[in-house]
């Protein structure tokens, strides 16, 4: 591929997490610009357009959502919020705010850049493209187009609701959806606040699709922030 | 011959003193003979000096009646608001108490230290306040005359033919730091009298004009001047105690003074005071209680009483016995406290009821061994009270006179049918008939309705027996003895069962007063609790003495507050009457000198020298308790509840120490554990990373080693923090709990996933009942309490050994599991593995919080979390989570049939939200 590597910005203050991604990103074919402050990130995000936003929420000068939601009022590169653990209501607050995804320090590499993998894999798609008419990942297959649903060949019986998750979910696999956006997307804005409505059809979508419904390998449960369906 | 040692006690009591003198404030008496020779001016004065020298001076009460020189004086100084109190329409101004002690200035000047304060007032006398003062570290200067002292108000009254009623207990002269005594010559005083420099009250003017007598004054002088030697050879005497001069012991005397209904008992004591002030002794009085005090008048009572409270006025110890003999008692006491001398009064009564009923005197000479003697003449008070007549105590009642009679009138009523019928009885076996009745009616009855038989027999023997018959004259002079014997037969058989009731009656009072003490002993021994003690003493005190009780205990403060409901008003008043009670340790209110305007009695719960409470019993009748046995008896109830609120209290205390022992353990404990845990992965990582920067070339594989060396250790670097930092915010209270509606599958779910690699070669099963309701809780931290539970199972267990997982709905509960099949538990780990920093099995690894931090979540969501050991092996971890509200339910949607169209995803380009 001629296509130059990705450029990943990264906000961050502490100069150990730096040095740290320098070398994990840079041995793997990144290109990389660091700003310690809210300020300097925001510069960069406008002077250097990168490719994916990394941005610790606990900056020295400004809220990292108020960053969120700065860099929202005129760029969709994608943003992924780097926080401590416990933090969840941080964490939601900035995915409703239209970050991208989240990793809970301390992580590993490997998750790192599965996350910035998925994270450029959907900015690439263009709203105005058309989906891939059929999802498959692993014994599942979801034809969009004939709306069916099918397990190791097996077509399965959804209701409208179940059927509509299952769709939400699998548009944006592997991406991390909030409680908040999948009940705004299937339910309305009037159910964003019902959360249990999508705890009964999550189980009940893991009855139908997943081979052990307790112990789930493709609809995935993030506690405290929402549901994310298994990419790759 | 012994050789004198020093007594004990004496030593004991010095040290004491001493140490309790330390704390107290000092008090220096200004002392004079009479009024007028000048106390008050030269108080004030020595109080300027020492104003002057920059000590904080306040003036309490200084009266200075009119006198300009005097009043001069009071310039400058700070002078105490005085307290008003309304009393009867009248408003008394008093020496405001509570503010001196709040003002706690470094010397107070409290001038007539024997007046008597205003009804309401918290003490009786002005005296009592000073004593207050004092224990309260503060130094006071206060005024007094001679007269005023109570073993001196005989002689003061013999002197002056004034009697002083407002006395000042001589202990207050003696336990003084100084004396200052302040003197002028009789002509002098006499001169200011005359001058008008004498206080004069005008109603007294007469009394006044003799008391000033030269003669009087003169012989008051010498009193005062005495008086103020015998302190000045006390001093000298305890000098030479402390430096261990021998000679000072030798002269030990000790005086016991009798006190009886038969002298005038107070008399008595002031004289034996005066006796033992001289000696230097050491004195007593007591009391021998015996069958006949049964018998006492009211007023005789009343009397002993006063005596024995006088004796303990005036600083002797007052001693009560109980016995069947005056004499073998007090002998027997003397013994025991190796008395030198037994003081009693002279008899007052007839000779020939001493040849009859014995004396006192007579017996104690014959058995006093190398006792001395000492019997001085119980003179009549003047003015002389008149002596009601005795009234035995065990009084007769009209029918015990008529039943008496008729026993009598049977051997009339035998005898006459027979002689109607013929049988003559001679009058010989008539006058035995008629002494077998009186007999009886004598054993039966006591001595009054005894002699009423006697004479019913008598007269009907006369009558009907003795010829002439139905006549009272008598033909033989012979039956005049028959008479006589029959009378004295009642008479001796009348009192001697009189007496045998009366000693069964005080055998009767000693047994209630022993089972009295025994019950509650018993009781007192089985409480476990205070409230139980409590229970136990108010029973004892309403079995007891038939009163209602409240008690009142300290809290943190020191502040006694009630513990149960009180049996009268317990007001502001009366609980601060409580309070000087329990920081006094002296009883206080109702029949007592101090504050006896409360509605009750208050005694201090004391024991092993402080006080645990103070029980508050409401008296009808002031006097209630004066007796002293019944007060005795009080005291001793008093006393065991006290041992036992103490016992409780040091069990309590021992408690704690215990657990503060425990926690200190822990503290060190976790100390070491987590000095070694994290030390332990940090030097890991960092052996780790060192080697990879110093290894110039270091081959791939070793590379790859230390690298997952560093990412193993970190991992349970970070684990080890979390969970510290959950066990703080456990432990702080902060754990906010952000309930949902979850199901719980999907928490476990999330839990195996992030358990994954712990439990890889543990086969899980997972076990949830599809109707399973919703439960409100805090997912992320039921996860931390899965993953906890798991990662235990997984630690704990042998590879290839099932785990199962899974809830069930109880009632109002849902109840999640994880159980292993590993070794399980031993006995009586059930409750000590949630403890902080237990650590189950070896090698575990961790540091003993994880199961710590779930019963913190699970309780924080109101709900349990327990282990035991499962059937067929292996632990199973419970924990139920209550179901608070109506958990939400949905409509079921029917699948879509086929090949219909539905709608789906309106909203899929709100992404990003902000271009929409």
């Amino acid at each position: 591929m001629d296509r130059p590597a990705p450029l990943v910005l990264l906000i961050e203050d502490e100069p150990q997490m730096r040095r740290f991604l320098r070398a994990a990103l840079g041995g793997h074919d990144y290109r990389l610009v660091e700003a310690a402050t809210a300020k300097e990130g925001l510069a960069q995000a406008a002077g250097r357009n990168p490719d994916v936003i990394l941005l610790d929420l606990g900056l020295p000068d400004t809220d990292g959502l108020e960053v969120t939601r700065q860099l929202r009022e005129w760029t969709r590169t994608p943003i992924i919020v780097l926080s401590a653990r416990g933090r969840e209501q941080d964490k939601v607050a900035a995915l409703d705010l239209g970050a991208d995804d989240y990793l809970t320090k301390p992580f590993g590499v490997e998750e790192l850049l599965a996350r910035i993998r998925v994270a450029l894999r959907h900015a690439s798609l263009q709203p105005g493209d058309a989906p891939d008419p059929v999802f498959e990942m692993g014994e599942l297959k979801v034809d969009l187009a004939q709306r069916q649903v099918f397990r190791a060949g097996q077509q399965l019986h959804l209701t409208p609701t179940e059927y509509r998750l299952l769709v939400a979910l699998v548009r944006h696999a592997g991406k991390l959806l909030t409680h908040r956006q999948l009940l705004q997307e299937v339910w309305g804005s009037n159910f964003i606040t019902q959360t249990h409505y999508l705890r009964i059809y999550i189980m009940q979508l893991r009855q139908k699709i997943e081979p052990d419904p307790t112990r789930p390998r493709l609809l995935l449960t993030e506690p405290g922030v929402g549901y994310r369906f298994k990419a790759d | 011959m012994t050789v004198p040692r020093p007594d004990p006690d004496v030593l004991l009591r010095r040290v004491q003193d001493q140490a309790a003198r330390a704390r107290r404030g000092q008090l220096k008496v200004f002392l004079g003979a009479s009024p007028g020779v000048g106390k008050t001016f030269t108080m004030l004065e020595a109080a300027r000096a020492k104003r002057a020298e920059g000590l904080d001076v306040v003036v309490g009460v200084v009266e200075t009646h009119g006198r300009a020189e005097t009043a001069r004086l009071l310039d400058g100084l700070e002078l105490l608001p005085r307290a008003s109190r309304e009393y009867r329409g009248t408003l008394l101004e008093e020496f405001d108490l509570d503010a001196a002690l709040a003002r706690r200035p470094a010397l107070l000047l409290v001038d007539e230290l024997a007046h008597t304060n205003a009804p309401g007032s918290r003490h009786a006398k002005r005296w009592q306040d000073v004593e207050e003062l004092l224990a309260a570290g503060i130094n006071v200067y206060t005024a007094v005359n001679i007269q005023h002292f109570e073993s001196l108000n005989d002689v003061v009254a013999q002197i002056t033919e004034v009697r002083v009623r407002e006395t000042v207990p001589d202990s207050i002269l003696e336990r003084a730091d100084e004396v200052e005594l302040v003197d002028v010559s009789p002509d002098v005083l006499q001169q200011r009298l005359r001058e008008g420099k004498v206080y004069v009250p005008e109603q007294a003017g007469r009394a006044i004009e003799r008391f000033f007598r030269k003669g009087n004054l003169i012989a008051l002088r010498e009193l005062a001047l005495r008086r103020t030697a015998e302190r000045v050879d006390a001093q000298m005497r305890g000098y030479m105690a402390e430096r261990g001069i021998q000679d000072t012991w030798a002269a030990a005397e000790r005086l016991l003074v009798c006190i009886g209904p038969s002298s005038t008992p107070a008399r008595l004591v002031r004289a034996t005071r005066r006796m033992a002030a001289r000696l230097h002794a050491d004195w007593s009085a007591v009391h021998v209680e015996t069958a006949r005090d049964q018998r006492l008048t009211a007023e005789e009572r009343e009397e002993i009483l006063r005596a024995l409270e006088l004796t303990e006025q005036l600083g002797g110890r007052a001693v009560t016995l109980s016995g069947q003999s005056a004499a073998e008692e007090i002998v027997a006491y003397a013994r025991a406290h190796n008395i030198t001398r037994i003081v009693l009064g002279k008899a007052k009564r007839p000779r020939w009821r001493e040849l009859f009923q014995g004396s006192l005197l007579d017996a104690l000479v014959r058995t006093s061994g190398g006792i001395e003697l000492l019997a001085i003449t119980g003179d009549e008070e003047e003015g002389g009270q008149p002596r009601t007549a005795a009234t035995p105590s065990g009084q007769s009642s009209p029918r015990d006179y008529l039943a008496a009679a008729a026993i009598a009138v049977i051997p009339t009523a035998i005898g006459v049918p027979l002689r109607r019928a013929g049988v003559t009885i001679p009058p010989i076996d008539a006058a035995m008939l008629y002494l077998l009745a009186v007999v009886v009616a004598a054993t039966r009855f006591r001595r009054g309705p005894a002699l009423v038989a006697s004479l019913v027999g008598i007269a009907s023997f006369d009558f009907f027996f003795v010829h002439p018959y139905y006549t009272f004259s008598v033909s033989d002079v012979r039956y005049v003895l028959t008479f006589a014997v029959m009378l004295v037969v009642a008479l001796v058989m009348g009192n001697l069962t009189g007496r045998i009731r009366t000693q069964a009656e005080a055998a009767r009072e000693r047994e209630q007063r022993t089972s009295a003490l025994y019950a509650l002993s018993r009781d007192l021994a089985a409480a476990r609790d205070r409230d139980a003690i409590l229970a136990a003493a108010l029973r004892s005190l309403r079995d007891t003495f038939a009163v209602e009780a409240v008690f009142l205990l300290p809290g943190d403060g020191g502040a006694v507050s009630p513990a149960g409901p009180a049996p009268y008003v317990l007001d502001e008043r009366e609980r601060a009457v409580a309070q000087w009670t329990f920081d006094h340790q002296q009883a206080a209110g109702r029949g007592t000198s101090t504050l006896p305007a409360a509605a009750a009695l208050y005694l201090p719960l004391s024991s092993s020298d402080r006080a645990v409470g103070v029980v508050g019993i409401p008296l009808a009748d002031p006097a209630q308790f004066r007796d002293p046995a019944r007060r005795r008896l009080l005291e001793a109830l008093a006393g065991q509840t006290a041992s036992a609120l103490e016992r409780l209290a040091l069990a309590e205390h021992s408690r704690q120490t215990e657990v503060e022992v425990e926690a200190e353990r822990l503290r060190t404990a976790l100390l070491s554990s987590l000095s070694h845990d994290m030390r332990t992965p940090l030097a890991s990582i960092e052996g780790a990373a060192s080697t990879l920067l110093q290894e110039a070339e270091p081959d791939l594989a070793a590379r790859r080693e230390l690298a997952a060396t560093i990412v193993q250790e970190s991992q349970r670097m970070t684990r080890l923090v979390a969970n510290l930092l959950d066990m703080i915010r456990v432990e702080a209270g902060t754990l906010q709990v952000q309930k949902e509606w979850q199901l719980l599958s999907d928490v476990m779910g999330v839990a195996l996933l992030r358990t994954d690699a712990q439990l890889r070669g543990h086969p899980v099963t997972t076990t949830f009942p599809r109707d399973l309701p919703l439960v409100a809780v805090d997912e992320i931290l039921l996860e931390q309490v899965f993953v906890n539970l798991l990662e235990n199972a997984a630690k704990h267990t042998p590879p290839g050994t099932p785990i199962d997982v899974g809830a069930e709905a109880g009632t109002g509960e849902v109840i999640a599991y994880v159980a292993d099949r590993g070794p399980g538990l031993l006995p009586g780990e059930e409750e000590t593995i949630f403890q902080k920093f237990y650590r189950g099995g070896a090698g575990s690894g961790g540091i003993g919080l994880g199961l710590t931090i779930c019963r913190g979540i699970v309780t924080a969501h109101g709900g349990k979390i327990w282990a035991e050991n499962r059937p067929g092996g292996g632990a199973v971890f419970r924990l139920s989570l209550p179901i608070t509200g109506t958990p939400p339910e949905l409509v079921p949607e029917e699948t879509i049939p086929e090949g219909q169209e539905i709608e789906v995803g309106s909203a899929w380009t709100v992404r990003p939200p902000s271009s929409s």
